[in-house]
């Protein structure tokens, strides 16, 4: 069952030190698999580890009953079975996450991504592109380059992926016919060229029986190689080239085990560092030189990219974790507003304007997207327009970030490029994303220092500046309440300004309307004036239903620790909508009105607002009371 | 082309990487430490990612009463050598039930490690719990993501795990939700050994083959590890050179008939094997198919 590359059954038996030897020099390639739901991508790789002999007997044995009873290829051996892991894969004979396997030959270790094909999965291929170096893609001879192929290619294009096989696979079903082959290759190629693919690899094989996977087949004399595995074997990985690149070290962790050591852990992204090289902190700016390169084994002459290590400095600068240490004479930029490429990976649809959390390397920062600029369809590559993104849509957007990050181009660097997207609320990851430029608004808009401060505006004013934040649902008394408690801080000398939901939408926000990216919009342009007026040292009331936590603690996040007070008027659905004071519900019941709070809106309540007011249980006068007590208190 | 850093560099260093990500969001970490050569190459991993600090947290064995004499020894003494805290925990109802794998079977396995575990992360708060498995390990673990989300009641969800892009972990969750953190994930039973003899590290010396007493019972080497074990009539233990390929409670624990007494000859060994690491385990085959998975789904590790 052992093919000649692998004979090496020989020397382990022999000389078991020789071959140990040799293999802890092998280098490692990742690289995924992916094609069409038939393509036979995992009888490919349970090709693979069969011929590599990562498959045993106990195994074998497992693999052949399976084959015989669910097996799809009569009383043969069925590759598949071996990979398709999870129970619900097994019934459906479909794969539908990502597995990683390993197997190892004369000359590599290779850890392969197995990634699914249906259409609904895009996300999945995404997730397993982004460790590889090195893209298979599979093509069923038989039916040629497909929709799913062109996706699959755009993607690993994309996810900055150097080395593409082409793997026209199944020629045992096309009697090995040269000019199917050839065919493919062809129509291949122009796309390939359209989307900037400039070089790839053709071969082709059959997974199914064995041809130009380990070695060259006499079934297609046509082909002059290389085999897949041999090409595998010798692809040049990109290691070389990014120790070339100049030193970066985002750092993840600072090491104090007493006071008088300080060091800074992480893996290094890029180049090489030395003791004695001068480096600059970023974004603070500051440089310093390394003292000493700290590992368990010994202090190293030198760290290169790939490295997980502990570096001192020779000065004692501020440097925690986030902060990027880099070569003193060509350190990265940092920026708060970039253009990018997003692959939307939620079900939940991006919310333009809503903050999420941004992650990239070792920074994590709230962020808001725009809507795109287009999105990108993945099989025709055409740019349409769009509002948001879907699951699995992939579009070019804006993204703000609430102070600067250090980036670079993820073309230039997977690491300080690429990022990840985090719901605030489930904590899922909701899409990924590759930087490509930061926009130039942000670079020359500076923040202009005056010269005097907010507290002196506060102080003149005798008072700290607060934002009373009502929220609850429409006629649930917010305003009523709001309005009271104005009146009464006037009485107390007390300087505020209340900003009423309806009032604002007459002017500021009167180009605005009540879709879910217009509330947002509503909610972060009254953030905005509300942080302008505590910053003149107002106690600024706000009424508005503000329906989604996710807003609310957009703009708690604007303001200074304590200054954002989250009141919610707590009304019961019923009880609000027996008042209808504006009528507005059974306008809405009668489906008058679109995206109402409460009918066909959600309404989100607080978890934990500073002050809950329960209408059913006090009147207005009561409430206002409750809140100057606790606002002054 | 030679490349600076070999495999076994890259995986060292992604693991390390993996381990100082999870100090940036846990509250309350751990590391689940079961004494075997992949819980031994995972501890000697934490000591190299935060040296000179000793690693950030204590070591969890969630003990059965069963393990081998060897293992209890090797447990302590590496618990002492790191500097790290050891916290043993035993499930309490099962050891006021006398549960144990002769007389219990499956229930064995469920009370003493499964609920064992859930207890333990629940009686001290831990919110991720380090664990030394590998994804070519067995099929489930192939699709595990290095950092597993588990529910409140330590559910897994295999269809709402959280794509995992580059090197970016999101290690967000909610009050009551946990992550299992598999810092190993991506190496194979021969980087372990590969490493193990690399760097050193000490393991259990029952890997190694040594004279032992054993009776052969269901297609099983067992090994007669002490009083407890009991004998049926007629069996009298036999002394065979043997060892292990994995270690857990002896009773559950198949060992092979070895010659192997150094760490080459054991790797020898593995490479010429035609039976994989799992065989000799009993966990996988009750339950059929996907008994890893089912078990996964209901807590276990």
């Amino acid at each position: 069952m052992t093919d000649p590359v692998y004979v090496t059954d020989a020397l382990i038996a022999e000389d078991i030190d020789a071959y140990l030897a040799g293999h802890e020099k092998k280098s490692l390639l990742r690289f995924i698999t992916c094609g069409s739901v038939d393509d036979g991508k995992s009888t490919l790789i349970g090709r693979l580890l069969y011929d590599s002999k990562m498959i045993f007997e106990d195994q074998l044995a497992a693999l052949e009953a399976d084959s015989k009873r669910v097996g799809t290829q009569g009383q043969e051996i069925d590759f598949a079975l071996l990979v398709d892991g999870l129970a619900a894969e097994r019934e459906q004979g479909i794969t539908i996450d990502v597995a990683y396997r390993f197997f190892t030959t004369e000359k590599r270790k290779f850890i392969v991504a197995d990634t699914p094909g249906h259409e609904q999965y895009t996300r999945n291929m995404v997730t397993g592109a982004s460790t590889a170096d090195l893209a298979v893609i599979l093509i069923d001879a038989r039916k040629g380059v497909l929709t799913q192929t062109r996706r699959h290619s755009f993607l690993a294009h994309l996810i900055g992926i150097k080395h593409i096989v082409l793997a026209v696979n199944k020629m045992d079903l096309v009697g090995y016919d040269k000019t199917v082959f050839e065919r493919i290759l062809l129509s291949y190629r122009a796309f390939a060229s359209e989307i900037g693919i400039t070089n790839f690899t053709a071969i082709p094989i059959s997974g199914f029986k064995g041809d130009n996977i380990t070695a060259l087949s006499d079934n297609m004399p046509w082909f002059n190689g290389p085999a897949l595995i041999e090409h595998l074997e010798n692809v040049e990985i990109g290691a070389a080239a990014d120790e070339a690149k100049p030193f970066r070290l985002p750092v993840q962790w600072v090491n104090r085990p007493n006071l008088d050591f300080r060091g800074f852990s992480g893996q290094l992204a890029s180049g090489k560092v030395r003791p004695g090289d001068a480096v600059r902190i970023l974004p603070s700016g500051k440089t310093t030189t390394v003292d000493r390169i700290v590992t368990l084994d010994g202090d190293l002459g030198e760290a290169v990219a790939g490295q997980s290590v502990t570096l001192t400095l020779a000065d004692e600068v501020d440097c925690s974790r986030g902060d990027v240490i880099a070569a003193a004479d060509n350190p990265p930029e940092a920026a708060d507003q970039f253009e990018a490429t997003l692959v939307w990976m939620a079900d939940e649809a991006m919310i333009p304007g809503r903050a999420y959390w941004l992650k990239l390397a070792t920074q994590s920062v709230s962020a808001t997207v725009q809507a795109p600029k287009y999105e990108i369809n993945v099989n025709t590559l055409d740019h349409l327009a769009a509002k948001t993104l879907d699951l699995n849509g992939i579009g070019v957007v804006e993204i703000s970030t609430d102070k600067p990050i250090v980036f670079e181009a993820y073309g230039d660097n997977r690491t300080l490029g690429g990022f990840i997207l985090i719901d605030k609320l489930t904590n899922a990851t909701v899409a990924a994303g590759m930087l490509h430029f930061s926009l130039r608004r942000a670079q020359n808009v500076h923040w202009q220092a005056t010269d005097i401060s907010r507290e002196m505006r506060s102080d003149l004013k005798n008072q700290k500046p607060a934002l009373l934040w009502f929220t609850g649902l429409s006629g649930s008394g917010k305003s009523t309440i709001a309005n009271l408690v104005e009146k009464k801080l006037h009485r107390m000398n007390r300087h505020s300004f209340l900003l009423d939901g309806d009032n604002v939408r007459h002017g500021l926000n009167r180009d605005l309307g009540f879709t879910e990216a217009d509330r947002i919009e509503n909610i972060r342009r009254v953030g905005e004036v509300a942080k302008l007026m505590t910053d003149a040292g107002l106690i600024v009331i706000t009424a508005f239903i503000s329906p989604f936590r996710a807003e609310r603690e957009m703009v708690r996040s604007m303001l200074p620790e304590g200054e954002f007070i989250e009141i919610f008027i707590d009304t019961p659905l019923a009880e609000a909508e027996r008042r209808d004071v504006k009528g507005l519900y059974k306008k809405a019941r009668a489906g008058q009105l679109k995206n109402f709070t409460g009918i066909d809106s959600p309404y989100e309540a607080p978890e934990n607002p500073e002050i809950r007011i329960d209408t059913t249980a006090m009147t207005p006068e009561q409430a206002a009371d409750v809140i100057i007590d606790r606002l002054l208190g | 082309m030679i490349d600076t850093l070999t495999h076994l560099d890259r995986l060292e260093a992604e693991s390390i990487h993996i381990m100082r990500e999870v100090m940036a969001d846990a509250a309350k970490p751990v590391m689940l430490y079961s004494v075997g050569k992949d819980s031994a190459v995972m501890l000697h991993l934490a000591r190299k990612a935060f040296y000179p600090s000793p690693p950030p947290f204590p070591l969890l064995h969630v003990d059965t009463t069963w393990k081998f004499k060897a293992m209890y020894e090797l447990r302590d003494r590496m618990a002492a050598e790191s500097g790290m805290e050891l916290i043993v925990y035993q499930n309490p109802e099962a050891k006021e039930r006398g549960i144990n794998p002769f007389d219990h079977g499956p229930l064995h396995t469920d009370m003493w490690k499964t609920e064992g575990l859930k207890q333990a992360l629940d009686l001290y708060g831990f919110d991720v719990a380090f664990g030394g498995a590998r994804r070519d390990e067995e099929k489930s673990r192939a699709k595990e993501r290095i950092f597993s989300f588990r529910t409140a009641s330590y559910g897994w969800d295999p269809k709402k795990q959280r794509p995992e892009l580059w090197n970016l972990y999101n290690a967000r969750k909610a009050k009551g939700e946990s992550i299992r953190v598999f810092p190993i994930s991506n190496w194979t039973e021969l980087d372990i050994w590969q490493y193990i003899a690399r760097e050193n590290i000490p393991i259990v010396p029952l890997y190694f083959a040594a004279p032992r007493p054993t009776v052969e019972r269901d297609g099983l080497l067992l090994m007669v590890d002490d009083e407890r074990f009991p004998l049926k009539d007629g069996e009298v233990p036999v002394e065979r050179s043997v060892r292990f390929r994995t270690l857990g409670c002896y009773p559950l624990t198949g060992a092979v008939e070895s010659e192997a007494s150094t760490l080459s000859e054991v790797i020898q060994e593995m490479l010429l094997t035609t039976t994989s690491e799992r065989q000799g385990r009993i966990i996988d085959k009750d339950g059929g198919d996907a008994s890893m998975e089912k078990k996964k789904q209901e807590g276990y590790f």
